[in-house]
């Protein structure tokens, strides 16, 4: 019995944006004219990168298997992120957790000098998140801007409470503006509009719309994927940026991923359930439309791009 | 697809007698699509009409159920690809394989580990749904005897794995009775697959080895002869493959209203992996995209448990939130002394605050009230989480009976409530706790005075 196989034909594509170049590595996001992996109807060049977040302050309240993966390495953030290289990331995300007023406070020059250590110790391309305040984020961002200029590096987070400090300086130094709304479309297309009409090219934009880990409100990352993605492609190009989403971070932040102690035995190996906690909170995000995912443990970078390298149709 | 208001319309009387209780026929037929009417309701509808009707809202793809009792697996009847659109209805079943050529007592073990394991999640339990066993000895007898001790050793729904019907004559001998999922009728053992199928009135898993084309002969096959519980295996395995067949089939039951491919799916994750790691990986893709058995190889209870929560999360009503339920909560062992919370009961916002309380060493009190599962600021703003809403849930809960003291914490996202609080509970001091849970312990450990 034939069975015709049913075609969407959408009319949109997510944007390609890229990072890096120049010495440094290349890598395109997005530029996909179907949902994730399918291509049977479209085209899905490249395939979703996966990042490491490292930071430029020694961890505190990690989980144990986390720590014991890096060892000393996270003492100090080039270290950490020519190691990360080593086992495989394609992106080196830094958050720079030290410039936050209660985690230490420092500022510009700090700022700037994490950045230039980090980037003359691999070659890949780089991601800097500030603290989350927003002063701080403006401090820092600036300087961290300005002493990467050329690289084209992505800085976040620009959201909707503030963004055009960090706008102006992805635009003047030719970089890549993380946009961050709060699971919801229409705050995510509101802030690409703010961003766009104060002069940011729509292809020098990330979103990053909100994640959440297993168990704690994945169900909406993944829905707010699935909604931002049909809209892209449904021909609305204030959605169509690649998205981005920081699994690890969340994945890693839940009792279940860290405790060992205090726990029901049905919850099962902690080093194990760690790992699956983030992969299943990376995978999740990545089939619902995530072109760049930033883990933790380098055992998962390692198994997610596994997986993502099978979903592309490879042995 | 279900018929559109306007769609039934064309099938109505269209004479508005209001007999049904409806104004119109138009509004009995938006009632009728919305699923809040019966047909029935109509009097005058001819015999014609009801069957074109009936035939259109039949499920486009249909409900299995494999076991009986209250631990059957109940699988099918989805109507959404995303699950914003509606919601993702029946959760697929997690099985675990055991083989016959393993030694017995293996087998037994793995089955009563798998049988015994229960998990807690949301105030909810979750377990295994399911044992496989394979015929992997390819011996008919050996395969009954393991049958019969697994089935001894469990009350989960059974899948059998043979594809010698005589094997798999043998294990239904025994077995018939608990409805177990006959696996699988190929294009080479289809005809007595059906036969068994019927006699032993139980659903029949096909699988095709040549793609969609072949697998829908043979569904269309066991459908005319008059099985149509059915469950699919299109023969894929691995994360591109199944992705892509799975997302078709999910398709053209939907979309094309496909039938021979509109019944649930079964997959193998174990063997589309190169690893148990990878397996876990697979299994979850399946429960995020369009799985309905899911066959798995490894048990182990870390897996189980992030797999039943990822099911939880992927299946949970996008318009319903989950929510506890709501009272006074105790967070640890706590004392008269112990400090007193206030929170939504949100599952999310519940856990977040319980976790914190928790893992800081508090024990507390943690008072739930009724939001309708809203969070802290969306509940406020909707006029659900107010003062009078806590000053009642403080009264109906007695909590004044259960601490010696008259200190409540209010969540920081809503500080503004702490005057009108402090008129609606006139004895109590309120206190305003920080803004996120994560901050609750060191808030506590700074201002709470015992």
């Amino acid at each position: 019995m034939p069975v015709e196989i049913p075609i969407e034909k959408w009319t949109g594509k997510i944007r390609e944006v890229k990072l890096g170049g120049g010495k440094r590595k290349e890598i395109v996001l997005g530029g996909e004219s179907t949902l994730p992996f399918l291509s049977f109807e479209g085209s899905f060049p490249h395939p979703p990168k996966v990042g490491v977040e490292i930071q430029d302050k020694e961890p505190t309240g990690w989980s144990q298997s986390l720590l014991h993966a890096w060892g000393d390495a996270v003492k100090d953030p080039a270290t950490w992120a020519k190691k990360a290289a080593e086992y495989g990331a394609e992106v080196i995300a830094l958050r720079l957790v030290s410039a936050h007023p209660e985690m230490g406070n420092t500022g510009a020059a700090e700022a700037k000098k994490t950045v230039d250590k980090v980037l003359a110790a691999v070659d890949l391309p780089l991601i800097v998140i500030g603290p989350g305040i927003a002063e701080k984020d403006n401090a820092v961002l600036i300087a961290v801007s300005e002493t990467a200029k050329g690289q084209r590096i992505a800085i976040g987070n620009c959201e909707e409470k503030n963004y055009r400090t960090i706008a102006a300086v992805c635009i003047s130094d030719g970089h890549v503006a993380i946009a961050k709304s709060p699971l919801d479309i229409n705050l995510a297309k509101q802030l690409n509009i703010l961003l766009t009409d104060i002069g940011v090219p729509a292809d020098s934009i990330l979103m990053d719309v909100d994640t959440g880990a297993l168990g704690y409100g994945l169900e909406y990352a993944l829905s707010i994927r699935e909604r931002v993605r049909l809209a892209a492609l449904g021909g609305d190009a204030m959605v169509n940026m690649p998205v981005i989403s920081h699994s690890g971070a969340e994945a890693w932040r839940q009792k279940e991923a860290k405790a060992s102690q205090g726990i029901p035995a049905a919850w099962g190996a902690v080093e194990e359930r760690g790992l699956i906690w983030e992969e299943l909170t990376a995978l999740t995000v990545i089939n619902a439309g995530s072109n760049l995912v930033t883990l933790l443990h380098p055992k998962s970078v390692e198994r997610i791009k596994a997986t993502i390298h099978k979903l592309m149709g490879k042995k | 697809m279900a018929l559109t208001g306007i769609q039934i319309y064309k099938f109505l009387p269209k004479t508005n007698c209001k007999e049904c209780g409806q104004p119109t026929c138009l509004a009995f037929a938006m009632k009728l699509a919305a699923s809040q009417a019966d047909l029935s309701a109509c009097k005058y509808v001819s015999d014609e009409a009801k069957k074109a009707l009936e035939a259109a809202s039949k499920p486009p793809i249909r409900l299995v159920t494999v076991g009986t009792g209250d631990k059957k697996i109940e699988v099918g009847n989805e109507t959404v690809m995303f699950r914003h659109e509606k919601t993702f209805f029946h959760r697929p079943g997690l099985v675990i394989r055991v083989k016959d050529s393993a030694p017995a007592d293996k087998v037994s073990h793995t089955v009563e580990e798998v049988s015994n394991y229960k998990v807690d999640r949301v105030g909810l339990t979750f377990g295994i749904d399911g044992i496989a066993i394979q015929n992997d000895s390819g011996n008919a007898a050996t395969f009954a005897k393991c049958v019969e001790t697994v089935a001894s050793k469990t009350s989960l729904p059974l899948v059998l794995m043979a594809t010698d019907p005589a094997a798999m004559s043998g294990a239904l001998d025994k077995v018939a009775k608990s409805k177990p999922a006959i696996y699988a009728a190929t294009k080479d053992n289809i005809d007595k697959m059906i036969e068994l199928a019927k006699k032993y009135a139980c659903p029949l898993a096909i699988r095709s080895s040549d793609g969609l084309n072949e697998l829908a002969e043979l569904t269309d096959k066991a459908a005319k002869a008059g099985v149509e519980d059915l469950i699919l295996d299109p023969g894929v395995r691995g994360f591109g493959d199944t992705l892509v067949t799975f997302t078709q089939m999910r398709r053209l039951a939907l979309n094309k209203r496909f039938e021979p491919v509109g019944y649930p799916l079964i997959s193998f994750p174990g063997e589309g992996a190169a690893s148990p790691d990878e397996e876990a990986i697979l299994a979850g893709q399946h429960i995020a995209k369009y799985g309905g058995i899911i066959v798995m190889d490894h048990f182990s209870p870390a897996t189980a448990y992030a797999l039943v929560t990822l099911r939880l999360n992927v299946y949970t009503d996008p318009q319903k939130p989950i929510q506890m339920k709501p009272g006074l909560y105790q967070i640890l062992e706590p004392k008269a002394t112990s400090p007193l919370c206030v929170t939504t009961n949100f599952s999310l916002t519940y856990f977040s605050i319980a976790g914190e309380l928790e893992a800081a060493g508090w024990a507390s009190w943690l008072l739930v009230c009724d939001t309708e599962g809203l969070s802290v600021l969306t509940a406020w703003s909707a006029g659900k989480f107010d003062a009078d809403k806590i000053a009642k849930t403080v009264k109906g809960q007695n909590a004044a009976e259960k601490v010696s003291h008259k200190n409540l914490v209010i969540p920081g996202g809503v500080a503004v409530l702490r005057g009108e609080l402090e008129e609606a509970l006139p004895d109590w001091k309120i206190m305003v706790g920080p803004r996120e849970a994560m901050a609750v312990g060191g808030f506590l450990k700074e201002h709470w005075k015992t």
